[in-house]
């Protein structure tokens, strides 16, 4: 039907269906294809980039389904995925192909943050961030310090991904790895959150007691949630190892929590949208501020010492700004600037 | 035994300051109900400041400290104002996420400033040690123990006889309420910020005499959270003697898991490890209100 102004549903599947529009399907055909044919155009740095930010995709992602979906806040998140990582890479050195490696470090990393989330049931709010925090803590020091296990300071080294003898080594390579997952990431917590227990996660972030009387069972479905999430969590962990071919403790700090919250906060709690948006950029701002900072290096030559703290207080402030200026995050932005054209130049 | 001793007495002093930064933590959750990440970073710059005025600026110690006293007032209020005001009535996460961008930003500008490397105080107090127990504790150690009972006296009694002090226990306990009785709410928030950034700084102060200081001080912040937990999130007596117990209880499992495990380090996760064990069985702390939930 031509000519039809808006989105008319005829039936209760169409309404349900995850990219309701022909235009939105277009736009995301187009976006992979863009994605399928980048690693032609980009060199091996803007290709690392990527690589990251996929990675990031996935935890920021799985960290909202946690955070924004269930209103569980973990500091921990980046600690789940330092497990994911070490359990990956000890199951694939102990023999195991790379997709059951991967997934033994999913299940490890959901084990452990099921633990820690066992704690959920009686904490709220900022005792279950504490408690997250903990976790981090106590985890990270794990890390340093079992060094049968982890290689303590001197880290794991990883050998590239194989799956049915095709090595996945380089980064063109792992580009196409690591936004399949990401894809697949993407899509499962979008889908997720249509069913019965992504529903039940918003009724417990919305309101517990409620969610309760209405027949949510409180423990069970956090304690998915923490599952759910930290298995992802633990996947992203697991191609982060493999990417970087080499895992250390400090990859894996409080700092690493801090800026997955961060890209959920930036991009809007609750969207998965804009978990994805968050990511690409708290990725991307280090990167365009050390580009910013070499051609200021000319000018100003002590710029490069400055870098380090530059780097964490431009990150500080953003978050800040947006907590300020923009609590609802760039998915929130995103949809102003696409009310704004649906009906552009009659806009009301 | 004489080496546990030893650590007893060091847990107290590195348990003193905790008391004093957890003090602060707890005026500012007990007046606004904002849980402040950046508390650690708050003693740092107290600590820069005085620094700089004493060794960068020559001044004498007793007026760089005072000065600093100031500094931390005007950063206190400046903070409350800037970042947290827009803030009231958001919801918890995002609360501690300005805290923790609040201190990341506040770490940045120290290194940019001081740079990364230990600074040292100049020795105010005398060299001498002192007997205690026959165990030989240096003065400043002494003094930092003295100075935070000393605080925590004058707050205790702040609370409870000065009038602005009422007024913010009576915030805390029901902001509708106080404002209805002709508190300014805002006023209250900004002076606890104030407190909260002087007794920090002066954290910071002693912490330097001890140890110099550096711009990784504000891990410290974290070490806070099980001294409230333990204490009560609530509570400043709480919070006085969780600082201490949890500065005695990680040296002495320090002490411990070196001598029955071999473990190095265990002094950075045992305070945490303590506090999971709490959560589980006393959430709210010896001292803290038992938050009472109805439908």
């Amino acid at each position: 039907m031509s000519g039809k102004c808006g989105l008319f549903f005829t039936s209760y599947r169409a309404e349900d269906a995850v990219f309701p529009s022909r235009f939105q399907k277009l736009c995301l055909t187009a976006f992979f294809l863009a994605l399928a044919v980048c690693p032609l155009f980009l060199n091996t740095y803007h290709l690392s980039i990527l690589n990251l930010m996929g990675i990031s995709v996935i935890a920021a992602v799985s960290l909202n389904l946690l955070t924004g979906v269930c209103g569980q806040i973990s500091l921990g998140h980046g600690a789940f995925v330092g497990v994911g990582a070490y359990a990956a890479a000890l199951a694939v050195r102990a023999g195991l192909p790379f997709v059951p490696g991967l997934l033994c470090g999913g299940a490890a990393a959901a084990v452990v943050g099921m633990v820690f989330g066992l704690p959920s049931l009686r904490l709220k709010g900022i005792y279950l961030a504490i408690a997250t925090l903990a976790a981090q803590l106590i985890l990270e020091y794990l890390f340093l310090h079992w060094d049968a296990v982890t290689g303590g300071l001197a880290g794991v080294a990883v050998s590239p991904p194989e799956i049915l003898g095709f090595q996945f080594m380089g980064d063109e390579r792992m580009f196409y790895l690591i936004m399949a997952v990401a894809t697949l990431c993407t899509l499962a917590v979008t889908n997720l959150m249509r069913t019965k227990p992504g529903r039940a996660f918003v009724a417990i972030r919305d309101y517990y007691l409620s969610a309760e009387i209405v027949g949510v069972n409180l423990f069970t479905y956090k304690l998915r949630a923490f599952g759910v999430s930290s298995f992802m969590a633990g996947i992203a962990g697991g191609l982060w190892g493999h990417y970087t071919m080499y895992i250390t403790p400090e990859q894996f700090g409080i700092g690493q929590s801090i800026s997955f919250l961060a890209m959920i906060i930036i991009g809007g709690l609750g969207s998965v949208q804009g978990a994805v948006f968050g990511a690409v950029f708290i990725t991307l701002l280090p990167e365009v501020l050390s580009a910013g900072a070499g051609g200021l290096g000319s000018v100003f030559p002590d710029m490069a010492t400055y870098f380090l703290a530059l780097k964490e207080g431009v990150f500080g402030l953003t978050l800040v700004l947006f907590l300020i200026f923009e609590p609802e995050g760039l998915a929130h932005r995103w949809r102003l600037v696409k009310a704004y054209w649906k009906l552009y130049p009659f806009a009301h | 035994m004489e080496y546990y001793l030893q650590l007893v007495i060091n847990g107290l002093v590195v348990g003193s300051i905790y008391s004093l930064v957890a003090l602060g933590f707890v005026i500012i959750y007990k007046a606004t109900k904002v849980v402040n990440f950046a508390q650690g970073e708050l003693v740092m710059v107290g600590a820069y400041i005085c620094f700089s005025l004493t060794v960068q600026a020559q001044l004498p110690f007793l007026v760089s400290f005072l000065m600093t006293l100031g500094f931390s007032v005007v950063l206190g209020m400046t903070i409350e104002r800037l970042v947290l005001r827009p803030l009231i009535g958001e919801s918890i996460i995002s609360v501690i996420m300005v805290t923790i961008g609040l201190s990341s930003v506040l770490k940045s500008l120290v290194q940019m400033f001081w740079g990364t490397q230990i600074q040292v105080f100049p020795e105010v107090l005398p060299h001498d040690p002192i007997i205690i127990l026959g165990l030989p504790v240096a003065p400043v150690y002494v003094a930092a123990f003295i100075l935070s009972v000393v605080l925590f006296l004058i707050f205790s009694a702040f609370f409870k006889f000065s009038s602005i002090g009422i007024a913010m226990r009576a915030t805390a306990f029901d902001q509708c309420a106080a404002a209805s009785m002709g508190i300014g709410i805002k006023n209250i928030f900004a002076l606890s910020w104030c407190i909260a950034a002087v007794v920090s700084s002066i954290g910071g102060v002693i912490l330097g005499n001890i140890n110099g200081i550096n711009s990784q001080l504000g891990h410290l912040g974290l070490k806070v959270f099980p001294a409230v937990i333990l204490g009560g999130l609530d509570s400043l007596l709480g919070a006085a003697l969780g600082g201490l117990a949890i500065g005695v209880l990680e040296n002495v499992c320090e002490g411990l898991a070196k001598d029955l495990f071999g473990l190095g380090g265990f002094r950075e996760v045992a305070a945490f490890v303590i506090l999971v064990v709490i959560l589980m069985v006393k959430p709210y702390g010896f001292f803290g209100t038992k938050e009472i939930e109805r439908v």
